[in-house]
């Protein structure tokens, strides 16, 4: 049996509906009394607003959905600064220090422009999060799901190591750079990819498994999402493509008829392409998962939909 | 005519057409800027406009930073680079022209440094460890860089007359407020107190300020080490004769923003995220009193066939279990296409009752990715399109 994932990192091109999944995946992890956190990290109130609550701020860990298996996820929005505060608190004891480099500008002086520095506070307190249960401390998570930055930048943000590499080569930022490399690197962490079957957002996946391969963080599945399944099969698409079929739905008129044949050509050649990007997804030898476009739109309880096909695709390895 | 909508409380109000191209024919709009959030379609959406208006008689540069480097693909121009490369496959017969380039941060940042000092102190510039992560990694240097370099492409077409319109697609910026505050914030932090105070402690505006910075600057040495300090204050004195014109280039950037020669458009598709950013966008750039045009909305989904989805999966349940797969399959498409358009326009119908002065113009989902000059021309067309 593989081992348990406890942390779950999320990411996908703008648009790919990242933060969906990941809250769904949050939702699907969060069975039977289990206690999920879900943390995102680029200040959108995303997370907060696809459940329908205030917005997440500071460093508050709120309580965001029960899930119907009896599970509960939270939300924490994760700033860097605060991040900082925070590091320089626990490690120094330095929270009124804290302050006055708040007040100098110095924090945002050191996060915006220590390279690395930024995604390494990030990633630092996700490492917190996930640690609590190992160490056994309050407050602690059976899982942890990252909403991470999109995949265009996901290598760089989780390649902490290289971060700090010339920028510290030894003192507490590295160790923590090294630690938190550790986790990353462990078989209980996994990156999942989400991706819409076009070009551009497969492109991306591609690229982005290429640059995330060397640095030995291990990556789960490719979630498919927004998939319109089809019973038919490859010659039948074909045939509809073509647009020569003459439909005859009785009780349509023959322009009507006709309308839907054109419509449908174009569906069914937008399939025929979607299963080509299927095909180059499958290339890449990783686990994949489909999810169904939902016309209606995305709502909590479309959230919960979403998690039971991600609990039916992925191997979630619940306790 | 207040008194007219009144009288009919709940008809929709009509939502204004963006006309794109009475924007692209206005000779005084000499910059448009494409905002929105990632995998809208900003940089098809700058491209088509810049092919329209060049096909249109505009003398046309588009810059563009993204990273796909899609725009070249679909201008025909093999790699775009820092230099405006001549796109010689549209149309000239209206007299106009067609340049296309994708922003090289750290391309743009050098040639800051080399245009605005000695040979011996640029050298010294270029090659700081410091400066080398600044150029290429800092978060808001691609925004700024976007600033620099439509400030130089301006002050080009003025001078020459290279060019009488920019379109600018602007880099997908994680919230809304980056775009704009990306320019405020590199020059308050290159001249802002702590970097003045880590290079001149003495000066330090009053004693007790001081002792506490040497407190501070002991933990910023601890935590992110003596080296890094040493680079970065090796690298302040270098560039600080650097740091008033780059405040200057970026008010000026700023107050051409601002006039009535720029105008924004707020790219965005019909889905609840994206329509919540371009929100943002709309919200923001209307608090700042940016000229906005209007909001261009992508991948508008539409039918030709009137039939409801309740109809169409009626007709579909008559035929199952027989021979009619294809049919069933195509009332099926039709019926989920269907409920998509609504969700769609009950998505657009609030962000309108919201802001009802913001014009629009959609673009219908298309079938096939855009690729080429002719599917360009098509995204053109179809945002000029008042249906």
């Amino acid at each position: 049996m593989t081992p348990q994932h406890t942390l779950h990192i999320v990411t996908g091109k703008g648009g790919t509906g990242k933060t969906t999944i990941a809250g769904a995946l949050a939702c699907a992890l969060a069975t039977s009394g289990r206690r999920v956190l879900v943390c995102e990290v680029e200040g959108r109130n995303g997370i907060s607003e696809l459940f329908g609550v205030a917005p997440l701020t500071g460093r508050e860990e709120r309580r965001i959905s029960r899930t119907p298996a009896g599970g509960m996820v939270f939300g924490l929005s994760i700033d860097a600064e605060d991040a900082l505060i925070e590091y320089l608190d626990t490690f120094y004891h330095l929270s009124i220090a804290g302050k006055a480099l708040d007040r100098f500008g110095a924090i945002d002086f050191a996060t915006s422009i220590a390279p690395g520095l930024r995604d390494v506070l990030l990633t630092g307190k996700v490492y917190e999060a996930v640690r609590r249960r190992i160490k056994n401390r309050p407050n602690s998570y059976d899982a942890v799901v990252l909403d991470a930055p999109p995949t265009g930048r996901i290598a760089q943000f989780l390649n902490v190591h290289a971060a700090v590499a010339g920028l510290a080569k030894v003192g507490p930022i590295r160790n923590q750079a090294d630690s938190i490399m550790r986790l990353l690197r462990s078989a209980t962490t996994a990156v999942h990819f989400v991706t819409l079957l076009e070009d551009m957002p497969v492109t991306e996946t591609e690229e982005a498994v290429a640059a995330l391969r060397p640095t030995q963080i291990r990556i789960g599945t490719v979630v498919e999402n927004m998939v319109t399944p089809t019973p038919l099969n490859h010659d039948q698409l074909q045939t509809a493509a073509t647009g020569s079929v003459a439909l005859k739905v009785p009780g349509l008129t023959i322009k009507q008829n006709h309308a839907l044949a054109v419509e449908f050509a174009i569906e069914a050649a937008r399939t025929l392409q979607e299963q080509q990007r299927h095909d180059r997804l499958t290339a890449l030898g990783l686990p994949l998962a489909q999810i169904a476009l939902d016309p209606e739109g995305i709502d909590e309880s479309a959230i919960f939909t979403i998690a039971e096909q991600l609990t039916d695709q992925m191997s979630l390895e619940a306790a | 005519m207040t008194a007219a909508l009144e009288s009919q409380p709940h008809a929709a109000l009509p939502v204004p057409f963006l006309d794109v191209d009475k924007i692209i024919g206005d000779r005084e709009t000499k910059i448009i800027i494409c905002c929105g959030s990632g995998g809208v379609g900003k940089t098809t959406t700058s491209a088509a406009i810049a092919v329209r208006a060049a096909e249109a008689g505009r003398k046309v540069v588009v810059l563009t930073i993204d990273p796909a480097r899609r725009l070249a693909q679909s201008l025909g121009v093999g790699e775009l680079d820092n230099t405006p490369r001549p796109v010689t496959t549209i149309d000239t017969g209206a007299g106009g022209s067609l340049d296309a380039m994708m922003l090289d941060m750290k391309g743009t940042f050098d040639e800051v440094v080399m245009a605005h000092s000695t040979p011996e102190k640029a050298a010294a510039i270029l090659q700081n460890q410091f400066y080398v992560a600044l150029s290429s990694e800092f978060s808001g240097t691609q925004e700024y860089m976007a600033m620099e370099k439509l400030g130089q492409l301006h002050s080009e077409a003025e001078a020459h007359g290279t060019w009488d319109l920019i379109v600018v697609d602007t880099p997908p910026a994680r919230s809304a407020l980056d775009f704009l505050d990306a320019p405020e914030h590199l020059s308050s932090l290159l001249d802002g107190r702590f970097l003045r105070l880590l290079l001149h402690p003495a000066r330090g505006p009053m004693r007790f300020m001081t002792a506490g910075f040497s407190m501070i600057s002991a933990v910023m040495t601890k935590i992110l080490g003596a080296q890094i300090i040493r680079d970065v204050q090796t690298f302040v004195r270098a560039f600080e004769a650097l740091f008033g014109g780059f405040r200057q280039r970026a008010t000026a950037t700023f107050e051409l923003l601002s006039s009535r020669h720029s105008t924004f458009l707020v790219v965005a598709t019909p889905q609840h995220d994206a329509l919540r950013e371009a929100a943002y966008f709309v919200d923001r750039l209307t608090e700042e009193g940016m000229p906005l045009s209007g909001m261009v909305i992508n991948r508008v989904h539409t039918s030709a066939l009137a039939i409801s989805p309740e109809r169409a999966l009626s007709l579909a349940e008559d035929l199952a279990g027989g021979s009619a797969v294809l049919e069933v399959e195509a009332l099926h498409r039709h019926a989920n296409l269907m409920r998509v358009m609504q969700t769609e326009s009950r998505m657009m119908d609030r962000f309108a009752s919201a802001r009802p002065t913001v014009a629009q113009t959609q673009v219908q989902s298309l079938p096939t990715d855009v690729t080429d000059l002719a599917a360009l021309r098509r995204v053109g067309a179809l945002l000029s399109d008042k249906d």
